[in-house]
Order: C-alpha cells, then sequence, then structure tokens
C-alpha cells in the first residue's frame, strides 16, 4: 500500500503545522531543544496521524499502542503533534517550560494528556517501551509500541541492553526508530564517540533494521508496514535525518541542538514554514 | 519450649510471590540473574510463564519494569539491594519514581549480613538512597512473618515501593495475627526511661536489649519501624516525649537510614538525645554473617550501651 498524493500531502502540511509548533515553543519557553525536534516531525507526524491505534479523546484508551520518547528532549515534538493530533490546544504550546504549566521540559505521563511514558534520562526509554511491550504480548492486549532514540544517545549502555533484551523476548510488537541526524552537544557523533554503525549492530542483536529517510513519508510507511510483517523480531528503523529539518538556519547545526530562537529568529523560521504550508497548500 | 523456627526475609519474599501470584493474575516477576539468591526462583518455578529474566542488566530491568507498570500491570523487579538501590538508583528515580509508576522493588542482600560476599555486595546505603526518591514507600520487614505481609500490602498501594529483605535466617518473631499497616510503627514493649526505634534484622537486638537492660533496672522502650518511608511520625514523636531519650537500630549506614529520618522528626518536633546504632560509615568486610553483626556491633550489648548514653544525655 502506497500513499496517494492527497495522504502524503495531508502529512506534509501538519508536519509543517508540527514544526511551527516546535518554534513558538521553544521561542516562548526561551530554552529547549529545536534541533532534534524538528528532525523527528515528519515520523511522530506519521505515527500520530497514520500508524498508530490511538483517540485523543480516551488518550488512556487500555489497548493504545504507545510511543515513548526515548530522546525526551525533542519534547516540544511530541508536544506539538499531540496538539495537531487533538490531545490539548496547540495555544498550549506557548507555556512550553513555564511555571505552573503542564509542559514540562521533558515528557511527564502524570499531567500530559497522549504521554505514554515520563522520559529525558537519555537510555531509559527504550527499556520501558520494551517493559510496554512485553506486557502486551504477556498480557495478550494487543497494542504496538513504538519509541524514538537519538543518534547520541546510543552512547548509552542501556539503550543495548535494551537491544538485548527485545531481541531475545522477540518483542516483535516494538519499533525503534533511530533519529540519526548525526550532531550532538559536543559535535558530530562521529566526533564524539562514534556510535555508528547503527545498522550493523541493531543486526548483530537480532533485530530486524530497516534504513530510511526519515523525512520521506513513503519511505516512512514502508518501513513501518515491513514491522508489522516481521514476526518474532523487533524492528529499528534507522532513519537519516536532518537536524532543524525545516527551518533553514537550523539545518546541520549542532548550535541549534539545545539553544531557542529570539523573537527575530523566530518569526524568520515561522515565515519560512509558513511560506512552506502555503505551497504545499497550493499543490492541492 | 518449641523450636523456634527461622528463614530468612528473602525466603518468605519468594514464598508470598507464589502465594500472592495464585491470587492475583495480574503482575509479572522480573530479575536480573539472581533468582536462584533472591528467591524470585520459587516463583518461576511455579509460574515459569509470569517470569522474565532481564540478564545481568539492572538499570534497563528497572526501566521496563517501569514500563509494564505504565501499561497498568502490576511487576516486581527483583536484585539485590545494592544493584536494586544503587548501581540502578537513577532508572528508579527516573522511571519509576518521577512518574510515580507502582512498580514493586524486591531487594535482597541488604546489608551487611550478606557475610562472606564481602563489602561490594554489602548495600548499607540503600535506605538513604531511596529515602530521597519522593513518593517512595520504604518497607525493611524484621521477620519472615512481615515480609510476606509487606507482598501484599505493596500489591495495594498506588506508587512505588521498595522492600528490604536479608540473607541471614531469622527467627519467626510476629504470629499469624500480627497486623501490618504500611506506614505503622509497631511497638513492642512498652517502657518508660528510654526507646530504642529499630527496623529490620535489628529488631531482634533491640528485643533483646530490652530484657539485657530489665535486669538493670532500665525500662526501655522498643518500637519496630517495619516502613521507613513514609515514617510514623507519631510513634517517634510520642516516644520522644515520654522517655525523653531515643537510640535507633538498623543494619544499615548511620547516614541517611532510619536513623536520619528520626533524627530529622525529633529535631524538628521533639528535640531529645538520638543515639545511632548502625554501620559507622564505612564499607563492610567478608566473613560469616554472624561474626561480622558482632564485628560491627549490631548488637543488643551494643544497643543497650548506646541506650545508657542517650539516657545519660538528657536534660
Amino acid at each position: 500500500m502506497n500513499l496517494d498524493n492527497a495522504e502524503k500531502l495531508s502529512l506534509q502540511k501538519i508536519a509543517c503545522k508540527v514544526r511551527m509548533g516546535v518554534i513558538t515553543g521553544t521561542h516562548s519557553a526561551k530554552s529547549g531543544h529545536p534541533g532534534g525536534s524538528l528532525s523527528i516531525a515528519d515520523i511522530l507526524t506519521y505515527l500520530y496521524f497514520k500508524e498508530m491505534n490511538i483517540d485523543p479523546k480516551d488518550p488512556k484508551k487500555a489497548d493504545r499502542d504507545r510511543f515513548v520518547l526515548s530522546k525526551g528532549h525533542a519534547a516540544p515534538a511530541l508536544y506539538s503533534v499531540l496538539a495537531q493530533r487533538g490531545y490539548f490546544d496547540v495555544s498550549e504550546l506557548e507555556t512550553l517550560r513555564h511555571i505552573g504549566a503542564r509542559l514540562q521540559g521533558h515528557p511527564d505521563m502524570k499531567h500530559i494528556p497522549g504521554v505514554d511514558m515520563s522520559s529525558g534520562s537519555l537510555g531509559q526509554g527504550i527499556s520501558a517501551a520494551c517493559g510496554m511491550a512485553l506486557s502486551s504480548k504477556h498480557f495478550n492486549s494487543g497494542f504496538r509500541v513504538y519509541t524514538m532514540v537519538g543518534d547520541g544517545e546510543s552512547e548509552e549502555g542501556q539503550v543495548w541492553e535494551a537491544a538485548m533484551f527485545a531481541a531475545a523476548k522477540k518483542l516483535d510488537n516494538l519499533v525503534c526508530f533511530l533519529d540519526y541526524n548525526g550532531l550532538q552537544i559536543d559535535g558530530t557523533v562521529e566526533e564524539v564517540n562514534n556510535p555508528a554503525p547503527f545498522d550493523e549492530k541493531f543486526r548483530a542483536f537480532g533485530w530486524n533494521v530497516i534504513t530510511i529517510n526519515g523525512h520521506d513519508f513513503d519511505e516512512i510507511e514502508k518501513a513501518l508496514q515491513s514491522a508489522r510483517e516481521t514476526k518474532d523480531r523487533p524492528t529499528a528503523i534507522i532513519a537519516n535525518t536532518v537536524k532543524g529539518k525545516g527551518v533553514s538556519y537550523m539545518e546541520n547545526q549542532v548550535s541549534w541542538h539545545g539553544a531557542a530562537p529570539n523573537d527575530e529568529q523566530a518569526e524568520t523560521a515561522l515565515e519560512e514554514l509558513r511560506a512552506e504550508l502555503s505551497a504545499l497548500e497550493g499543490k492541492e | 519450649m518449641a523450636d523456634v523456627v527461622k528463614m530468612a526475609t528473602r525466603e518468605a519474599y519468594g514464598k508470598a510471590l507464589v502465594e500472592a501470584g495464585k491470587q492475583n493474575p495480574d503482575f509479572v516477576v522480573l530479575d536480573a540473574d539472581l533468582a536462584a539468591a533472591t528467591k524470585t526462583g520459587t516463583f518461576k518455578k511455579e509460574f515459569p510463564n509470569r517470569f522474565y529474566d532481564c540478564g545481568i542488566a539492572e538499570g534497563n530491568m528497572m526501566s521496563i519494569a517501569a514500563g509494564i507498570a505504565a501499561t497498568g500491570k502490576r511487576v516486581f523487579a527483583s536484585t539485590f539491594a545494592m544493584f536494586a538501590a544503587g548501581r540502578a538508583f537513577e532508572q528508579v528515580r527516573n522511571s519509576i519514581g518521577y512518574p510515580h509508576l507502582p512498580v514493586i522493588i524486591g531487594a535482597t542482600h541488604a546489608g551487611i549480613s550478606v557475610g562472606e560476599d564481602g563489602a561490594t555486595h554489602q548495600c548499607c546505603e540503600d535506605i538513604a538512597l531511596m529515602r530521597t526518591i519522593p513518593g517512595m514507600t520504604i518497607i525493611n520487614p524484621a521477620d519472615a512473618t512481615e515480609a510476606k505481609a509487606a507482598v501484599f500490602a505493596a500489591l495495594e498501594l498506588d506508587g512505588p515501593c521498595y522492600i528490604r529483605f536479608g540473607r541471614l535466617a531469622l527467627p519467626v518473631i510476629f504470629g499469624e495475627d500480627y497486623h501490618f499497616e504500611v506506614g505503622k510503627g509497631v511497638s513492642l514493649k512498652d517502657g518508660s526511661d528510654v526507646t530504642v526505634i529499630s527496623t529490620g534484622l535489628m529488631v531482634h537486638e533491640a528485643l533483646k536489649a530490652q530484657e539485657l537492660l530489665e535486669k538493670e533496672g532500665i525500662s526501655l522502650r522498643v518500637i519496630n519501624i517495619h516502613t521507613v518511608k513514609p515514617l510514623d511520625r507519631e510513634i517517634v514523636i510520642k516516644a520522644a516525649k515520654e522517655t525523653g531519650a531515643i537510640v535507633t537500630a538498623e543494619e544499615h549506614s548511620i547516614i541517611g537510614g532510619l536513623g536520619s529520618a528520626v533524627a530529622e522528626v525529633t529535631s524538628e518536633e521533639c528535640p531529645v538525645p538520638v543515639v545511632r546504632v548502625g554501620v559507622m560509615d564505612t564499607f563492610g568486610k567478608s566473613g560469616p554473617a554472624n561474626d561480622l553483626l558482632d564485628l560491627f556491633h549490631l548488637r543488643a550489648p551494643d544497643i543497650a550501651d548506646a541506650a545508657k548514653r542517650a539516657m545519660k544525655a538528657k536534660k
């Protein structure tokens, strides 16, 4: 099944709005992590609008599919996609990281509708996702579990403890995206501690591994289809992405890992994204 | 007189898991390659399909447990106290504690009574570590009866619980009719001169200290604190007011454990002398458990001496 053009266009428009929310949120917070949020915007859009069995009106539904943002610092993207999906109002994104706000700096499952797991301390989210996938299988709950790990995050040994566990326990209801944008705080992932190659590592641990362009909805769809068809093995989707994707001055710039745009920068970013949205609307 | 039945609290833990498992199909048990020692192996034997070995990766196990609990199911995660509270501290804090997930951590081989394995495996700081996590319940059973009660009580909690079990076989001192309530201290002997507030294995020594002091005409109140957090503040304040001096007794570092918890309450509510009996800011050693309890001054005479010092310091 391939996406038809209308569907793809619709997803592209939503992803564009998700990116706008990332800019609005981090600008309003005067802090946060726009670069690694923008790199995963397309994958999150696909998961929340096409892939996952979820109901924004019933966010705690027992048999819903789960998503764990293991790279929890990309919370602005998660919040933005949840708002677009209708879990809460888009205007709430302006409260990101503010005193008294629900939208904490990193995902907080106790207070934010649609957040399935608190995360932020790197390496732990993928393990929690393993626990969820195990629970689904053990108790025959039938849901699937998705998680997003950062490339830098994979320097945490716990990622590989989880990778070993998931394969050993045959968690074929688990999909792990690896956001391979190539940059982490101290520089390129290659310079910092060279965690690559990811595909060979996951394969060696016994996973079904697919490498895609993380900004291409057709490739995202095909990979997820392969994951659903794979039995007895979890699936790792190595997503080649661009850090800061969609905002020209942020793309591939490590300095935008953990810095917020000021008023002027935010306006420039939003102008670019608005222009992109108009162009997409023009294609309809 | 009938022979005293002896059982390690870890042994009681394994049996309680089986009993609870028969009543409640909605939980699973995790271990990190120590099932034979933690006694989750007893559960594994009865319910092989409800037991998951996470291998030697304790941090991963704690986050996995959190994920299971996040789906609305119950889970026990077991390993030695050193690795549960020590190595996996940050996973317990962030994956379990922060989202307040009802994971039950069954931590065995706590304290120096681990014995021959020595300092690397003798965890005397787990209570201190776990106390710093908001919303964490900490239960340190004194005997097999309390250990079983703790397992069943923990299944009823809506947040995380750390239960501390020991390796050494101890006399079963509480009967089947023993009333156990999370967060409630138990007054085992009334007394008016000084109070010993004890927990876990040291409850046995506290009771012996009471007999020693009675012979000298000193009236020692003996309190058992099975739930170190949330601490029963009322029973502590009452003891401070009525006896004017307190000794704490725990098989744990004197830093951050029950002694600290008691001193925090008394210093705020009713300042009285508090003398702490525990492991004195030092690492453990190899040796038979009972010899170690002597060597580290965790015996009834040590409590009795401390009680006299506390009494002397009264104003």
